[in-house]
C-alpha cells in the first residue's frame, strides 16, 4: 500500500472501515443463504427455504445503504488512488454479493417444487458442489477482509472445480432425464440449481478479481476457460 | 497496510491519556501478553474495532486483524447480531477457517467498556453427536456390503451348476468365503468394542508383562505369515508389568501392529518397542508409510472413520481397529498418542501406568 499513515481527516478512515464492514456483513448473509438454501433442499424444509427467500430483503437493504454511503464518500471526500480503488471495489463487490444472494434465493424458491425428488440420484452431487461454491465465496471474502491479492488469485483457480461439477452434473441429469422422462420437471429444476451454483462460483471469482485490483491496482489477467459445455460436440 | 493499526493506536492513546495516567499503549500490550496465554481465539474490541487479537485468533483469521473492524473477520449474521447488541447470549457459528468447524462465540463487556470476544471450538462436541447418529447407519452399511456380495454370488451359483463350471464355482466360493469372514471380523470387532465399553469403569487387575505380551503378539503375527519378517521388536525393558486385561491388551497389540503392517510401504520395517520411563510403560509402533495429515489424526479413533476408504477396505479393515485400541487404552487408564509425518510414516504410542507389584 502506498499509504503508510492515516488520513488527516480521521473520520474518513472510519467511514472506509464502516464501508468494508458493511461489505463483509453482506458477505456473511450471502454465505449463510447459500448454505441454508442447500440444507433446505437436502432436508426438504420448505419453512427454512421461505425464511431464506424472506432474508434476501436484508441483503437488498444493505446494498442500498452501502450505495448511499459510497456516493456520500465520493461526493464529500473526492478520494484518489488506492482510496478510490477501494471504495469502487466495495461498491462493485456489494453488487456482486447481492446477486449471489439472489441466486441463493432462487435455489430456495425451488425447494417446494422438489419435495418428491428423493429418488433422483444426481441430487446427491449437489451438496458437494454447493460446498465447493460456498468455499469460494468464503475464501473470496476472507481475501477481501485481509486485502490479500494472493489469496484472491487462489479463489480464481478454484472456479475450475465448480465448473467441473457443473459439467458432470449437466451430463448426469441429461442421462437421467432420458432414462426417466417422468422426472424431467424435477431434473430441470435441479439443473437450474446447479447453474445457479455455477454462477455463484463465477461471481466469487469476480469478487476475488476486484480484491486483487483494489490491493494491487492491476487487473487479473484473463484466465483460461475450462471445457465449454456450449461448444458443439464432435460427433 | 499499516495505516489502520497506527491510526487506532493513536486514537486509543489519546483516549487513554485523558482517562488515566497509563503510558500510551501499555494497557494494550499487557492485554496482548495476557491473551496470548489462552488457547482459544480471543479478540479485545473497542466498539467494533479489534484492539488486540491473541495468537490463536491470528492463526485462525490471519495476521491482518489488529485495528480492523471485527465484522470483516467474523461475518456470520448471528455474530453480527451479537456484536451489535440485538442478540443476547453465546451464539453457535460456523465457517471460520475450516468450513467444518463449529464455534461458540460469546461477547463480554469489560469494566472500561472494551469488549472481549471469545470463540470456543465446538467441532468435536458436534462431531460426537453426529457420530452417534452415524453409527447405526455406518454399521448397517458395513454389514450389508458383504451380505449383498454373498447373496449375489449365491444367486449366480444357483445357475452355474454345469459340469464344466467347476473353476467358476471354486472362484465364487472363494470370494464368498472372504466376504463371510469379513463380516465375521466386523461382528467380532463390534462385539469386543461393546464389551470393552461395558467394563469401562472396571479397572483391570491382572498383572500383565507387556514386554512378554509384545513378544507374543509379534510372534503370532509373524507366525500368521502376513508380516514377511518386517517386524523388528525391541524390548528395552526386560519386564514391563501393568495392571491389565490380557486378551484386550493382546488385541490392542494385534490391531496396532496390524495397522502398521497394512499402511507401511510394502517391505518396509515396522518397529515395535517396549520401554519403561517415569513410572510408565511406553509401547511404540512405528511404520514407514505415507503418513497421515495432522488435521485427520483426531478422527482416526472414530468408529468407521477411514482416511482413504477404498484402500482401507481393500486391505480388509473393519474401520473399528483404532476405536478398539482407544477404548482399551482408556480402560487401562493409559494414553494414546499418534504422531505422523506425511511421506515418512506414523508412530503410535501407548502409555500405560507401570504396576507396583511387590
Amino acid at each position: 500500500m502506498a499509504m503508510a499513515t492515516g488520513h488527516i481527516l480521521k473520520s474518513f478512515d472510519e467511514d472506509l472501515a464502516e464501508l468494508r464492514a458493511l461489505v463483509a456483513q453482506m458477505g456473511g448473509l450471502a454465505e449463510e443463504a447459500i448454505d441454508g438454501a442447500i440444507a433446505a433442499l437436502a432436508n426438504r424444509d420448505t419453512e427454512a427455504a421461505a425464511a431464506i427467500v424472506e432474508g434476501d430483503r436484508t441483503l437488498d437493504r444493505l446494498e442500498a445503504e452501502l450505495e448511499r454511503q459510497v456516493v456520500r464518500l465520493i461526493a464529500l471526500r473526492a478520494p484518489l488512488a488506492d482510496d478510490l480503488r477501494e471504495i469502487l471495489a466495495a461498491l462493485k463487490i456489494a453488487g456482486v454479493i447481492e446477486r449471489i444472494g439472489d441466486y441463493a434465493k432462487n435455489i430456495a424458491k425451488r425447494v417446494p417444487l422438489l419435495l418428491d425428488s428423493r429418488g433422483i440420484e444426481p441430487l446427491s452431487i449437489l451438496p458437494a458442489m454447493a460446498r465447493a461454491t460456498a468455499e469460494m465465496v468464503h475464501d473470496a471474502l476472507d481475501a477481501f477482509a485481509a486485502r490479500d491479492p494472493d489469496a484472491a488469485l487462489k479463489v480464481c483457480a478454484q472456479d475450475r472445480v465448480v465448473d467441473d461439477f457443473y459439467n458432470s452434473l449437466f451430463r448426469a441429469l441429461l442421462t437421467y432425464m432420458m432414462e426417466n422422462p417422468h422426472t424431467i420437471s424435477a431434473s430441470t429444476h435441479l439443473l437450474f440449481i446447479a447453474k445457479n451454483l455455477e454462477r455463484i462460483g463465477d461471481h466469487a471469482t469476480n469478487i476475488a478479481e476486484m480484491v486483487h485490483f483494489a490491493a494491487t491496482g492491476e487487473q487479473v489477467a484473463e484466465r483460461g476457460r475450462g471445457a465449454d459445455t456450449l461448444a458443439p460436440v464432435a460427433a | 497496510m499499516a495505516r489502520w493499526p497506527e491510526l487506532i493506536g493513536r486514537r486509543r492513546a489519546a483516549r487513554n491519556e485523558s482517562a488515566d495516567a497509563l503510558p500510551p499503549g501499555a494497557a494494550a500490550s499487557d492485554a496482548a501478553v495476557l491473551l496470548d496465554v489462552f488457547p482459544e481465539p480471543l479478540l479485545l474490541l473497542d466498539g467494533v474495532i479489534v484492539l488486540v487479537a491473541n495468537d490463536a485468533a491470528r492463526q485462525l483469521f490471519g495476521a491482518y486483524l489488529d485495528g480492523e473492524d471485527v465484522r470483516l473477520a467474523i461475518r456470520h449474521p448471528q455474530a453480527t447480531a451479537l456484536l451489535s447488541g440485538t442478540r443476547e447470549g453465546p451464539v453457535a457459528i460456523g465457517g471460520l477457517g475450516n468450513p467444518d468447524r463449529r464455534w461458540e462465540m460469546a461477547v463480554t463487556t469489560l469494566a472500561d467498556g472494551r469488549r472481549l470476544v471469545r470463540l470456543e471450538d465446538r467441532s468435536s462436541a458436534q462431531a460426537g453427536e453426529r457420530m452417534r447418529t452415524d453409527f447405526v447407519a455406518n454399521a448397517s452399511h458395513e454389514l450389508r456390503t458383504p451380505l449383498s456380495a454373498l447373496i449375489g454370488f449365491i444367486e449366480t451359483l444357483e445357475d452355474a451348476n454345469g459340469a464344466d463350471e467347476g473353476p467358476i464355482r471354486a472362484r465364487f466360493l472363494g470370494i464368498m468365503g472372504t466376504e463371510a469372514r469379513r463380516m465375521q471380523h466386523l461382528i467380532d470387532d463390534l462385539m469386543s468394542l461393546s464389551r470393552i465399553e461395558a467394563d469401562r469403569f472396571v479397572a483391570p487387575r491382572d498383572a500383565i508383562d507387556l514386554a512378554a505380551l509384545a513378544r507374543i503378539a509379534c510372534a503370532e503375527i509373524e507366525g500368521g505369515g502376513k508380516a514377511g519378517g518386517r517386524i523388528r521388536c525391541t524390548l528395552e525393558a526386560p519386564q514391563a508389568m501393568v495392571h491389565g486385561d490380557r486378551a484386550q491388551l493382546l488385541q490392542l497389540l494385534h490391531n496396532v501392529i496390524g495397522n502398521a503392517l497394512k499402511y507401511g510401504r510394502p517391505g518396509s520395517e515396522v518397529a515395535v518397542s517396549v520401554a519403561t520411563a517415569d513410572g510408565n510403560v511406553i509401547v511404540a509402533v512405528r511404520d514407514e508409510g505415507e503418513g497421515i495429515p495432522a488435521e485427520l489424526i483426531p478422527r482416526l479413533t472414530e468408529r468407521f472413520y477411514r482416511v482413504d476408504p477404498g484402500r482401507s477396505r481393500s486391505l480388509g479393515g473393519t474401520g473399528l481397529g483404532l476405536a478398539i485400541v482407544k477404548h482399551v487404552v482408556e480402560r487401562h487408564r493409559g494414553r494414546l498418542d499418534i504422531t505422523s509425518v506425511v511421506g515418512t510414516g506414523t508412530t503410535l504410542t501407548v502409555t500405560l501406568p507401570l504396576a507396583l507389584i511387590p
